[in-house]
């Protein structure tokens, strides 16, 4: 089975679930004055959950056969692929998402920047690191200081 | 009408204004590139400073400054990086992002600013014309027919969609609804499908959602595959549209000015129905070949959005100006600004304060201008940011798109689910299933139920379907669009069989 009647398969699930909360768990908590409106707030995810199974069960049951093609990445093959680099950059990338609060953001973003360059095969830590710390302090001051967002700069133990 | 114009002119003209135009332009270019901060943020940010200037017509023709020179950001970082960071640009990224791969991002980008000021300039042109006849249409259409509009738009997607495709192009409009669902509705204070999540309370955020459909798998394709990165090469010479281009792409601009511009004027359509609407219908007209070409660079493919994004955005200051109801969440906020400046935008305003109304008129023309003026010498440098060294290039990428997510929301939570479903949008894209579709759902899906519900509640269950003639109308369009598709292929395919055709 290719991949993408796999993830249909998937979406199946996804819209099972969908329309058992739909159709049985959502109605009970309605308010009894809700329960005289023409819609409910179930109403329209009923629809959809309908729709979606029929969808995914046409991808699924090849209702609708189109010629298999190789899209840009062949997923058969991708041991071909530099898929080590990639999964370190989404490690990195959770890594950033959990350290950004903690550890302030000047630091998180300096050590995302550094270790995504040195990631993809960059060797220059001079370079790196000043175009890093560059970045990371113009896009701070831009977020902070211009437009007021707030961005805690640095570790909270510092007191930032 | 001449003598309103000479009072606009005047008033737009003055040293003070002329700079307030070329501020508000500069400003809104320059942050709109950063994805996550659409024209809706930047103006909000900007109002303190409109406010405290006390003139409202300089105050407007700031924030309109600001509002043209966002919406152009915003293309930039569609077409250079596939980030779009507001939902009216999405559509630009379809074409202009392969176009940047191809090393054409010199060319895609004054595509879309020649496209932006056209569709700006002949936006403001019929808003000085129609204004005050098209307030009264826009109140013809009620409820049921933006629900119709928006399944019509929902089913253009089926015109997105290759040959055996349509099926997975309805699965991921299902899906980008069904995720539209999740949270808080506007009717019903009941928070849905959120499995006791208290970060899932407000729902799935747009820009976190349109990085990891968009900038994050391509980003990450970009690391699986190291050799191939044309957009690399620093190719951009190719900056100038040639006479056979600027011929093919005329009648798209002229044919997206105007409908983008009645989109617009329908209060809560706007610039991203009218965008995805601009490239569905171009898509479906143009010939044979021209449709191929769809996706893969095509610049009418470019042109269609951005003018009807330019001009929906005109279009959206008719009900603004003339009836006081903002179209969109941006219109919004100026009604905002104006009220704080005591001037209320509606039927009396164009007796009252000519000078505010035409003003801004006036204003638009000379943003448009201003912007065309200060970006096209700037576009080579903005797209040599596709020259910088491929290793320095995709952190940043990666950290943009964590930035667009974390900026709007400030919740790091934010940033875990775009990692998640940026891995998801990735597997996806694997599999061949158009991603678009689902950022499409996504966003049209909450206006969608609360016009649905709305008309359900004001003519107590589903009779509205048949009991108003353009809600019927615009549905048996939507049907035939998702029909025709298939009906073609299937036919296209008997023919290839070898069996006769019954006529």
């Amino acid at each position: 089975m290719a991949l993408d009647r796999w993830i249909a398969l998937v979406l199946l699930g996804i819209c099972l679930a969908y329309g058992y909360a739909a159709w049985f768990t959502m109605d009970a908590g309605l308010a009894p004055f809700m329960k005289r409106a023409p819609i409910w707030p179930s109403t329209f995810p009923k629809v959809l959950s309908i729709l979606g199974i029929v969808a995914s069960l046409t991808i699924l049951l090849g209702l609708e056969n189109g010629e298999a093609k190789i899209g840009e990445i062949d997923y058969r093959r991708l041991g071909d692929y530099h898929i080590g680099q990639a999964l370190l950059l989404l490690g990195l990338m959770v890594a950033y998402a959990l350290c950004l609060r903690p550890l302030g953001f000047l630091f998180s973003t300096i050590a995302f920047l550094m270790l995504g360059s040195a990631i993809l095969g960059e060797r220059r830590w001079v370079i790196m690191a000043v175009v890093a710390g560059i970045a990371t302090f113009v896009v701070w001051y831009l977020v902070q200081q211009v437009l007021g967002i707030y961005l805690r700069p640095l570790p909270g133990f510092i007191g930032g | 009408m001449l003598e309103g114009l000479l009072i606009g002119l005047q008033t737009a003209l003055s040293f003070q204004n002329l700079l307030m135009v070329i501020a508000g332009c500069l400003i809104g270019t320059f942050i709109g590139m950063l994805p996550g901060l659409g024209p809706m943020s930047i103006i909000a940010i900007m109002i303190p400073v409109a406010i405290s200037m006390g003139d409202p017509s300089a105050a407007l023709i700031l924030l309109a400054g600001v509002y043209y020179g966002a919406i152009f950001g915003g293309s930039t970082s569609s077409i250079l990086l596939n980030a779009p960071g507001v939902a009216g640009t999405v559509a630009s990224s379809f074409d202009g992002y392969p176009m940047a791969r191809q090393g054409k991002a010199g060319k895609a980008l004054t595509i879309a600013a020649i496209s932006s000021f056209a569709g700006g300039t002949i936006g403001a042109i019929l808003l000085m014309i129609f204004a005050p006849a098209l307030s009264s249409v826009a109140l013809l259409f009620h409820s049921s027919e933006y629900f119709a509009l928006m399944v019509v738009g929902l089913s253009a997607i089926a015109a997105f969609a290759g040959t055996g495709q349509v099926a997975k192009a309805m699965l991921m409009t299902l899906l980008g609804l069904i995720m539209a669902t999740v949270g808080e509705g506007a009717l019903f204070n009941l928070p849905r499908f959120t499995m006791g999540v208290m970060d899932l309370q407000s729902g799935f955020g747009f820009i976190t959602l349109a990085m990891a459909m968009f900038a994050l798998p391509e980003a990450l394709f970009l690391v699986l595959k190291k050799k191939e990165m044309s957009g690399n090469s620093g190719e951009i010479s190719d900056l100038r549209i040639s006479r056979q281009e600027a011929k093919s792409i005329a009648p798209v601009i002229g044919r997206q000015s105007l409908q983008g511009f009645f989109i617009g004027v329908l209060p809560g359509a706007g610039a991203t129905i009218a965008s995805f609407l601009g490239y569905a219908l171009e898509r479906n007209i143009a010939t044979k070949e021209e449709q191929d070409e769809f996706g893969k660079g095509s610049i009418k493919g470019l042109a269609a959005p951005e003018t009807a994004n330019n001009a929906a955005c005109t279009g959206s200051f008719v009900p603004l100006l003339t009836l006081g109801i903002p179209g969109s969440g941006t219109t919004a906020i100026l009604l905002g600004a104006l009220i704080a400046l005591n001037v209320t935008p509606g039927p009396r305003l164009m007796i009252d304060e000519p000078q505010v109304f035409w003003a801004v008129i006036m204003s638009m023309f000379i943003g448009n201008l201003v912007l065309l003026i200060l970006n096209l010498p700037l576009i080579p440098y903005i797209a040599k940011v596709l020259s910088v060294p491929r290793n320095y290039l995709i952190p940043f990428i990666l950290f943009f798109t964590l930035m667009g997510a974390y900026i709007g929301q400030n919740n790091a939570t934010e940033l875990l689910l775009l990692v998640g479903f940026g891995v998801c949008a990735t597997a996806l894209k694997f599999a061949d299933y158009p991603l678009a579709p689902l950022l499409i759902g996504f966003i049209l899906g909450g206006m969608m139920e609360d016009n649905f519900a709305r008309s359900m509640q004001l003519y107590d269950g589903v009779a509205f379907i048949w009991e108003r003639p353009m809600t019927l109308g615009l549905l048996v369009l939507a049907a035939i669009l998702v029909v025709l598709p298939s009906y073609r292929a299937r036919r296209a395919r008997l023919r290839a069989a070898g069996v006769a055709d019954g006529d």
